[in-house]
């Protein structure tokens, strides 16, 4: 199946800075793809890109065997709902929502049709004769969904279209924009910095890390496969392992495992991620792992933080190497433990992205990863 | 502390409002006692209290027609300071991007120079020796210096528009500088032509800048003397003209009250209706 939306080696410079650095990307139709990153690593740009207000330095967007980039703004079949929502304030709510299906001269009856439609949709039928500036924040947000959405367009860009609304609130609109999406079958480009965001929203996430693409996958597999350090590091916490691998066996200090294939060739260091929540207390009689895959270590607990469901501990192997564990809540614990996880869980990362720069020591010995 | 509260407050309003009721209040009073009082023929103002100037204002149509011809030249330098002024401020503010600062001061800079000195240089570029006539007969497009181009309504639209039109482009400038310009992303992105982004969106959105701009410009405009003595002639007389040789030459102060108290009470009325339209125009 041809995707939707192909962006082929965009490159983006603001003066001497590269803010885009060739990234490509296929987007299916009818997915919520979220574009997750830090500020600064151009998913903005990326997406204003896409929506024609800035002009890439080369590379192709490819839309329906169109070159959208070739296309001023106001041709593109896109919509897009902005971060301050953008607002006409001289408008109503109404005509804020007829205002894209009037500048394209639709009929009056279909016009009046799709607002009256649009506005239910988002649940403000009621406040249609309003001025904006007299809506909460939720509601502009509201609004600003509906005015896109109004125009049917075949992709949707939304611009951290959550990040002004306070935690509740943003909550109860993510659920809201999923199964809004769901509704209507159009596919949402979703640009955020909040991991767990993209996590609850999207059918897949593409992580941008200054200007280049990290990973692009289901959350589910970006978070339990990631493949570079900093996706790791990015998506929840994880404990970085820098092992040697040496015959078929990883060392990290006083833990070593047996690793497959996929790990580098002997005597050269790869780094492994690992989990908190993989790392669990070993039980005390057992001293040989019953399946065989379990890894086994000793290690001493430094703190232990109550965190409900589980406890949050941090401990320092005989090495000196500290990792965070995420064990169920139980008694405290004190002096040395032992602690096990299973092989399949320590994953193996590049360093760095293909897009990224060297991303210098990402190494265990910094500690674990916040 | 309340005591001391009070003072500070007092120091700091007294003085003002001394101003305000010094050279407003008193000035305007006198002036409203002197337009119910006459001259007797030999000169003197009796303090008998009558209608007649206002009478002679509505029956002499001099006035009404000095007056009317006062309005018509400051609506035609409001409209084309308009005309000019915000096609100026609208590329400044949208499509002027290094220089925006420079362009700003050089629409600027005319208003650092005295109102006479560029009265006098219309003066010196419109006369019979002017520039423009020397221009002229030195291309022989021109035989003999083109007379009407000074002395001439004419002359006096070209000079306060000349003066007036900074005074259009600063407010609607401002206004234009308030648009966020997401609004006008927004509008192209919703599928607005950068024409239709314009009327729909960025002009209504400066229509306060286009009535503060209008309303200096009108005000000022209808209350000018200088421009006319200046470069307007006998044809070129405006309202204020009058009042200044009533209060001069002619001595006729009471009437010279009256014409001012009309003028007063025309520019009040107008400032009020455009500080309802605004309002009116302005959502929430």
């Amino acid at each position: 199946m041809t995707p939707l939306l192909s962006i082929r080696s965009l490159i983006k410079r603001f003066g001497d800075r590269e803010v885009l650095r060739g990234v490509s990307l296929d987007v299916a139709s009818g997915e919520f793809l979220t574009i997750l990153g830090e500020s600064g690593s151009g998913k903005t740009t990326l997406l204003r890109m896409i929506a024609g207000f800035e002009q890439p330095d080369s590379g192709e967007i490819w839309m329906d065997n169109e070159r959208l980039e070739r296309l001023p703004a106001y041709q593109r079949p896109v919509n897009t709902v902005f971060q301050s929502y953008a607002l006409f304030p001289h408008l109503s709510v109404r005509e804020n929502v007829a205002y894209g299906l009037r500048a394209q001269g639709a009929a009056r009856a279909e016009i009046h049709a799709r607002v009256e439609q649009a506005l239910a949709m988002v649940k403000m039928s009621e406040l249609a004769r309003q001025a904006p500036a007299r809506l909460s924040g939720g509601q502009q947000q509201r609004v600003a969904l509906a005015r896109a959405l109004v125009n049917r367009p075949k992709l949707l860009l939304l611009d951290e279209p959550l990040s002004a609304l306070d935690a509740n609130l943003r909550r109860q609109m993510q659920t809201e924009l999923k199964s809004l999406q769901r509704e209507v079958g159009i596919t949402f480009l979703f640009v955020t910095h909040d991991q767990e965001e993209a996590m609850a929203l999207s059918d897949r996430i593409a992580l941008l890390r200054a200007g280049g693409l990290e990973q692009v996958a289901t959350p589910r597999e970006i978070y339990n496969r990631p493949e570079t350090a900093y996706v790791a590091q990015f998506i929840g916490q994880t404990n970085i392992l820098r092992a040697e691998i040496g015959g078929g066996v990883a060392c990290a200090g006083s833990i070593a495992w047996r690793c497959g294939g996929s790990a580098n060739s002997d005597g050269a260091p790869a780094l492994f991620s690992l989990r908190p929540e993989s790392i669990r207390l070993a039980s005390a009689a057992g001293t040989s792992s019953p399946s065989g895959d379990a890894v086994r270590f000793r290690a001493r607990v430094v703190t232990q933080t109550f965190g409900g469901a589980s406890d949050l501990l941090e401990i320092v192997c005989p090495d000196g190497q500290a990792l965070r564990a995420r064990v169920l809540s139980g008694d405290m614990l004190e002096g040395e433990q032992r602690f096990e996880f299973d092989l399949r869980d320590a994953v193996a990362v590049r360093a760095t992205g293909s897009g990224a720069p060297f991303a210098g020591a990402l190494s265990a010995d910094k500690g674990p990863a916040q | 502390m309340s005591m001391y509260t009070r003072a500070y407050k007092a120091a700091v309003a007294v003085p003002p409002l001394l101003w305000v009721v010094v050279f407003l209040l008193l000035p305007y009073s006198i002036l409203f006692c002197y337009s119910f009082w006459s001259v007797s023929p030999l000169q003197v103002i009796v303090h008998s209290w009558n209608f007649d100037n206002y009478r002679e204002l509505l029956h002499n149509p001099i006035y009404a027609l000095v007056l009317f011809r006062s309005m018509r030249i400051a609506t035609t330098v409001t409209l084309l300071a308009l005309a000019l002024g915000y096609p100026l401020a609208y590329c400044l503010s949208f499509f002027a991007t290094k220089r925006k600062d420079l362009l700003y001061q050089l629409v600027i800079i005319p208003l650092w120079v005295s109102y006479l000195v560029r009265g006098y240089a219309w003066k010196t570029i419109l006369g019979s020796d002017g520039v423009l006539n020397g221009f002229l007969q030195y291309f022989h497009l021109t035989r003999h210096p083109v007379e009407f181009f000074l002395y001439s309504p004419f002359a006096v639209i070209l000079t306060l528009t000349h003066i007036y039109t900074p005074f259009t482009f600063l407010p609607i400038y401002a206004s234009l500088e308030h648009i966020p310009r997401n609004l006008v992303e927004a509008s192209h992105d919703l599928g607005a032509s950068p024409f239709k982004t314009f009327w729909r969106v960025v002009f209504p959105l400066s229509i306060p800048g286009v009535l503060a701009g209008a309303t200096f410009a009108f005000v000022l405009t209808l209350g000018d003397f200088l421009a006319p003595l200046l470069v307007g002639g006998p044809s070129g007389i405006m309202i204020s003209n009058i009042v200044v040789s009533l209060f001069g030459a002619a001595y006729n102060w009471p009437l010279g009250a009256a014409i001012s108290l009309c003028m007063l009470l025309l520019v009040v009325g107008l400032l009020t209706a455009v500080e309802r339209l605004e309002k009116k125009l302005s959502y929430s």
